[in-house]
C-alpha cells in the first residue's frame, strides 16, 4: 500500500493508505486527531478545515496522496504546550461563537487564514463573504463574525478597540 | 469511494501516457472531482495528480494574460498583474465557491469539466480564449461542447490558456443559495472588434454566446442598450431553485449588471 508522510502539528507521521484515503481519514482514524470533523462529507459545510501547507483547505476533497509532504495544521496543534488559547480561539470563547461547537474547528481554522491573510484590515462584510465556505446551524453566524473581527487586532499585535 | 491507483508524474509526457489508459482520470485541484468519487459516480482505475507538472503560473504582455492549467484560483484572484490587465477575470475568481475551494481549484480543471454552471468557461467564450494543449491550440469557440463535454480527446491535457486584453470587461452571477454555484452567471467583454456576451448556469447545454446582447452592446455599450431585448427560456435549466424564464429574465439582469460595472 502506498505510505503518505507529512508534518501534523509539528510533528513527523508516516501512514499506509489507499489511493482513495481522505486527508481527513488519515487525521482522525489514523492519527486520532478527531478534532477535525466531518459535517456534510460532500463538500459544502467546512467542518474538516485544516491548514496544509498554511493554506485553508478542506480535508474531505483531498486525498492523503495529494498532502504527501506537506505540513498540516489542525485545530488541536492551535493552542500552546500550557495549554495557553490560540488568540482566535480565545475569542470564540469570549463572543459565545459557538453552541453546538461541531462547526468551530473548521470555523477557526478558517477565520485564522482570513485573519492571517488580511493584515490591511477587515470589514464586516468581508468576514461574512470569506466565511461563506463554513455553515453553522446554531449561532446565526453573528457572534462567530465577531469574534473574527475581535482577533483581528490580537493576531496583527494591534491594540484591540473595545467592544462596545 | 471506489479505490483506486494514484499516480503523480512529473512531466506531461509521462501524465499523458498514464492517461492512455482509458479508465484513469486526470486530477487537478480536485473539488468537482473529488466529490464525484466520494459519490460513486465515477470509477477510474488511475487518477492522475497534474499537481506536479510545473503548469502552474501567470504571464502578462500587452496584449495577452496567459495563465498556467494548475493555477488556483485564488493566485488568479489575488494577482496584482490580472487584477490591471483583465479585472473582470480576476473578479470572476475571486467568488469561485469558497475560500477553502479557491485555494485547491484550477483553472485547467474547471474548463476540461464544463460544467453548466461552472464560472471560468463564460471568461474563457466571452473573451476569446485559446486553451493550448499537450497537442494543439484550441479557441474557446470551439472548446466548449455542451454540458460536461469539450474538445477535449481522451488523455489530452490542458497546458495554459491565454486570455486576449479587452478594453473592459466584467463578471455578475446569480449564486445558489446553498452551494454558491451559478444559477445564472454573465461575463461581459468589450474589445476593439466588438463585444462579446457569455453566459454560464443558464443553459442544458452549458456555456453559450448571447449575440442579441452583444449585438446591442456592440452598438451602445451601456446596460440601457438591453432595454427590450429577451432571452428565449427554451433549452434553460428549469429546476427547484428557478424556472426557465426565471433564469431568462436574471440572464438579462446579470448582462446589466456587467455592463454596468465594466463601463
Amino acid at each position: 500500500m502506498p505510505q503518505v508522510t507529512l508534518t501534523v502539528n509539528g510533528k513527523t507521521a508516516s501512514v499506509e493508505v489507499e489511493g482513495r484515503t481522505l486527508l481527513v481519514e488519515v487525521l482522525r482514524d489514523k492519527l486520532g486527531l478527531t478534532g477535525t470533523h466531518v459535517g456534510c462529507d460532500t463538500s459544502q459545510c467546512g467542518a474538516c478545515v485544516v491548514h496544509v501547507d498554511g493554506k485553508a483547505v478542506k480535508s474531505c476533497t483531498m486525498l492523503a496522496l495529494q498532502a504527501n509532504g506537506s505540513s498540516v495544521t489542525t485545530i488541536e496543534g492551535l493552542a500552546a504546550a500550557d495549554g495557553t488559547l490560540h488568540p482566535m480561539q480565545e475569542a470564540f470563547r469570549e463572543n459565545h461563537a459557538l453552541q453546538c461547537g461541531f462547526c468551530t474547528p473548521g470555523m477557526v481554522m478558517s477565520a485564522i487564514d482570513i485573519v492571517t491573510t488580511h493584515p490591511q484590515g477587515l470589514t464586516e462584510a468581508e468576514i461574512r463573504h470569506l466565511l461563506e465556505g463554513n455553515l453553522c446551524r446554531c449561532t446565526g453566524y453573528h457572534n462567530i463574525v465577531k469574534a473574527v473581527a475581535a482577533a483581528w487586532p490580537v493576531m496583527h499585535g494591534k491594540e484591540a478597540v473595545a467592544a462596545e | 469511494m471506489y479505490d483506486f491507483a494514484y499516480h503523480k508524474p512529473s512531466s506531461v509526457a509521462d501524465a499523458v501516457a498514464l492517461l492512455g489508459d482509458s479508465e484513469a482520470k486526470a486530477l487537478a485541484g480536485g473539488q468537482t472531482f473529488i466529490p464525484v468519487l466520494k459519490q460513486r459516480l465515477n470509477k477510474p482505475s488511475a487518477v492522475v495528480d497534474l499537481s506536479g507538472l510545473g503548469l502552474s503560473g501567470i504571464t502578462v504582455t500587452a496584449t495577452t494574460v496567459t495563465i498556467g492549467a494548475t493555477t488556483t484560483h485564488i493566485t488568479v484572484a489575488n494577482s496584482a498583474e490580472v487584477k490591471k490587465a483583465i479585472p473582470g477575470l480576476a473578479n470572476l475568481a475571486s467568488w469561485i465557491g469558497d475560500v477553502a475551494v479557491r485555494y485547491r481549484g484550477t483553472i485547467g480543471g474547471s474548463l476540461a469539466n464544463n460544467d453548466p454552471t461552472a464560472c471560468y468557461p463564460s471568461a474563457a467564450l466571452a473573451l476569446g480564449a485559446t486553451i493550448k494543449t499537450n497537442t494543439r491550440e484550441i479557441a474557446a469557440d470551439d472548446f466548449f461542447q455542451g454540458m460536461f463535454t469539450t474538445a477535449l480527446e481522451p488523455g489530452e491535457i490542458i497546458v495554459s490558456v491565454s486570455f486576449p486584453i479587452p478594453q473592459a470587461s466584467a463578471y455578475e452571477k446569480f449564486r445558489n443559495p446553498a452551494s454558491r454555484y451559478a444559477m445564472v452567471g454573465v461575463f461581459v467583454a468589450k474589445t476593439a472588434s466588438g463585444v462579446r456576451v457569455a453566459v454560464t448556469g443558464a443553459s442544458q447545454g452549458g456555456v453559450f454566446r448571447h449575440t442579441a446582447f452583444e449585438t446591442a452592446l456592440s452598438a451602445n455599450f451601456s446596460a440601457g442598450a438591453l432595454d427590450g431585448i429577451a432571452t428565449p427560456a427554451d433549452g434553460l435549466n428549469s429546476d427547484i431553485h428557478g424556472s426557465a424564464a426565471y433564469r431568462a429574465h436574471l440572464v438579462g439582469v446579470m448582462a446589466k449588471r456587467a455592463v454596468a460595472a465594466a463601463a
